[in-house]
């Protein structure tokens, strides 16, 4: 884990990072930090836990034990990464681990809209480019730079094309990904709004 | 792109506005909070100098970290006790109406709103726990959401959404006898596969969901998030009114007749249009149990684990991972597994039909002496109706140990938890690596009958020999 942890704030147009590859489709956010981790009420010492069970088990051989990926930014992951339990939890032991980005064949809808509203971009990428990234054999040293404006992402061998929602790339390009403030200018919508909705009107013993 | 389904119909009525990043911004009718992901969401307010805008659409419940042994305050783990406190302050602070411990109301939350009838059709809810989609049983279009939503949600009471696609899947004909609602969800998740629902909607519909209780059917919607999908949902029908109807928090007098109007509008059309279609025979299913490590990897009762090159080469890499950590043979059979502890209870099948259906199977039998079972019941109105009909004691006389109730070893976060790598038969969501509390231990999903029946054999077994 890095030693100081300043979270994204504001705009995010350009990350550039070294790639950690972790192979395995349907990692669930249980694997990514342990329930016995939630019992907490904020989320400062999440970052040493992630992937606890999984770092137990392979002794020291888990791609975020591996000396050379101390400084990886980038996670490159495989299909449908992050399923399971809505936790925030699990992208926040990740950001305070020190991932800025992750790229994967695919991602699950909760995960992603939690990596989302904390400022780290998703990018999903065939399955075929995906393996080659994690099987090159200097993997260790694959440094990528993205380019959000452009979704390229570009290292000193290879040159690809980027997908993410188009809503999400316009939110960090702004930087209103962080959606309160956004949602709060509303302010008189949400008022009109809720004077429309039948079931507030014979809801009268709701509380 | 979906038209006039149910979930165009409350996603319209629920739209705020269009963003400038093109998401939507949606109202959320009703937002349920609880202990473990709301502490850094009014953190978060603080920080902001923000209010809870409309402290009435919020309503609270303890159940992720609750002890199912002694419930006695303070509870004996301290963080644990730390993270009651934090939300007891935060409801009291906010004016947020919170069903406490012994209140009479508490549980897990998925079984407390709808049996205080908060739970309503045509409504946007939301909570920060995937298995959110429990509430779509009602016509509701319901999803789980993160912290940060959570705050959203308390500060402005909408979120930033893209609009979700509709799959319906349709279940024909009618299921069997000994095999339940639990057997079909996880029947129509190996079908359709653990990612499958990325970005869907499932609408559940057809002879065979029709036929489904209120509870069955949350059983259904509760698992749509395992197959990948955010919201599960079924049209509302009598059978979600009568169900509905003089609980605590329904509509009473004029107004439940307005409701009902209302209600009565909501459901997809006969001629909506639909991202997909995908069509299910319920009558061909049998009792179902997970073997692997993703709840898509179950199989029939009388069938054998899949053989390695049988799988597809996605799956067949899960696969891998499975056989490695569960430690099972390919082509074995799944019946005659030992097993070691024998869960019932969690939002999925912790509800008094669940307890009903097992207690019936365990009535004048003995939990196998190799075995250890218990059985949380989904809620404090569970728990008394439970005893009400005697069913504590059915259970305890087999050998179950009765508990209080809460989410326990669903995702054990208190102390029930599985030691070293036994194995559990299991009424819950999730048969993950280390989701029952040991980082080895191995889970196998399926209906709280089947566990019944497995605590009494000391092995997978298939139910239908325990009822005639």
């Amino acid at each position: 884990m890095k030693s100081e942890f300043n979270p994204p704030i504001g705009q995010i147009i350009q990350i550039n990072g070294q790639c950690i590859s972790l192979i395995g489709n349907d990692i669930d956010t249980d694997r990514i930090i342990p329930a016995r981790f939630l019992k907490c009420v904020n989320f400062d010492s999440l970052g040493e836990s992630v992937f606890a069970d999984d770092r137990k088990n392979l002794n020291g051989k888990h791609p975020f034990d591996l000396e050379e990926n101390k400084n990886a930014s980038i996670l490159v992951v495989n299909s449908n990464f992050g399923c399971g339990s809505s936790r925030e939890h699990a992208p926040q032991a990740l950001l305070r681990w020190g991932i800025k980005a992750i790229i994967g064949e695919s991602f699950a809808d909760i995960f992603y809209s939690n990596c989302i509203a904390i400022g780290i971009p998703c990018f999903t990428l065939a399955k075929e480019l995906i393996h080659k990234i994690q099987k090159n054999k200097n993997d260790k040293y694959l440094f990528l730079e993205i380019d959000l404006k452009k979704s390229l992402a570009k290292s000193k061998d290879l040159n690809f094309h980027l997908d993410i929602k188009e809503s999400s790339r316009k939110m960090f390009l702004s930087g209103e990904w962080d959606a309160t403030s956004t949602l709060l200018e509303n302010g008189n919508l949400i008022e009109k709004k809720l004077t429309q909705l039948p079931y507030i009107k014979f809801n009268t013993k709701l509380l | 792109m979906s038209q006039d389904t149910l979930l165009d119909k409350v996603w319209d009525l629920h739209k705020v506005s269009r963003l400038p990043g093109g998401s939507d911004q949606i109202f959320i009718g009703l937002h349920l909070i609880h202990e473990v992901t709301s502490p850094q969401a009014f953190g978060a307010l603080k920080d902001k100098n923000l209010k809870v805008k409309f402290p009435d659409r919020t309503v609270a419940t303890v159940d992720h970290i609750v002890p199912t042994d002694n419930q006695s305050r303070p509870f004996k783990d301290n963080l644990a006790e730390q993270m009651i406190e934090t939300l007891e302050k935060n409801c009291l602070e906010h004016k947020i109406r919170f069903f406490n411990i012994g209140s009479g109301n508490q549980g897990i939350v998925h079984v407390v709103a709808p049996e205080l009838g908060l739970t309503q059709p045509g409504m946007t809810i939301a909570c920060g726990d995937s298995h959110t989609s429990t509430h779509g049983a009602f016509g509701s279009i319901a999803f789980g959401i993160g912290t940060s939503q959570v705050r959203d949600v308390l500060a402005t009471q909408t979120i930033a959404m893209n609009k979700l696609k509709v799959r319906q899947i349709w279940c024909d004909n009618k299921l069997s006898k000994g095999v339940y609602a639990k057997d079909l969800v996880l029947h129509i998740i190996n079908e359709l596969g653990v990612k499958a629902g990325v970005g869907f909607a499932y609408e559940f519909a057809g002879p065979a969901i029709d036929e489904l209780s209120m509870e069955e059917r949350m059983t259904i919607c509760n698992m749509s998030i395992e197959g990948g999908a955010r919201c599960g949902y079924i049209n509302p029908d009598e059978k979600t009114f009568s169900y509905i109807k003089d609980k605590l928090c329904a509509p009473k007098d004029e107004h439940w007749e307005n409701a009902l109007k209302w209600w009565k509008s909501l459901k997809s059309d006969e001629n909506s249009i639909y991202d997909d279609l995908i069509k299910i025979d319920a009558s061909k299913i049998e009792p179902t149990v997970t073997w692997g490590i993703t709840p898509g990897q179950s199989i029939g009762i009388n069938q054998q684990i899949p053989l390695l090159d049988e799988l597809s080469p996605n799956d067949k890499l899960v696969a891998e991972e499975a056989f490695e950590y569960m430690n099972f043979k390919q082509g074995q059979s799944i019946k005659d597994i030992p097993v070691e502890v024998c869960f019932i209870g969690s939002c999925t099948n912790g509800r008094i039909s669940d307890l009903r259906i097992a207690a019936k199977v365990l009535k004048d039998k003995k939990v196998s002496k190799n075995v250890k079972a218990f059985v949380v019941p989904g809620s404090e109105r569970v728990a008394n109706e439970a005893k009400r009909e005697g069913l504590d004691q059915i259970f305890k006389d087999s050998g179950f140990q009765w508990r209080e109730p809460g989410c326990s070893m669903c995702l054990a976060m208190n102390s029930d938890k599985l030691i070293g790598n036994q194995v559990s038969a299991s009424s819950s969501n999730r048969n993950f690596k280390g989701r029952q509390g040991s980082p080895n231990g191995r889970t196998l999903l399926m209906s709280p009958a089947m566990v019944a029946a497995a605590a009494i054999n000391g092995k997978v077994s298939d139910v239908r020999e325990f009822i005639n």
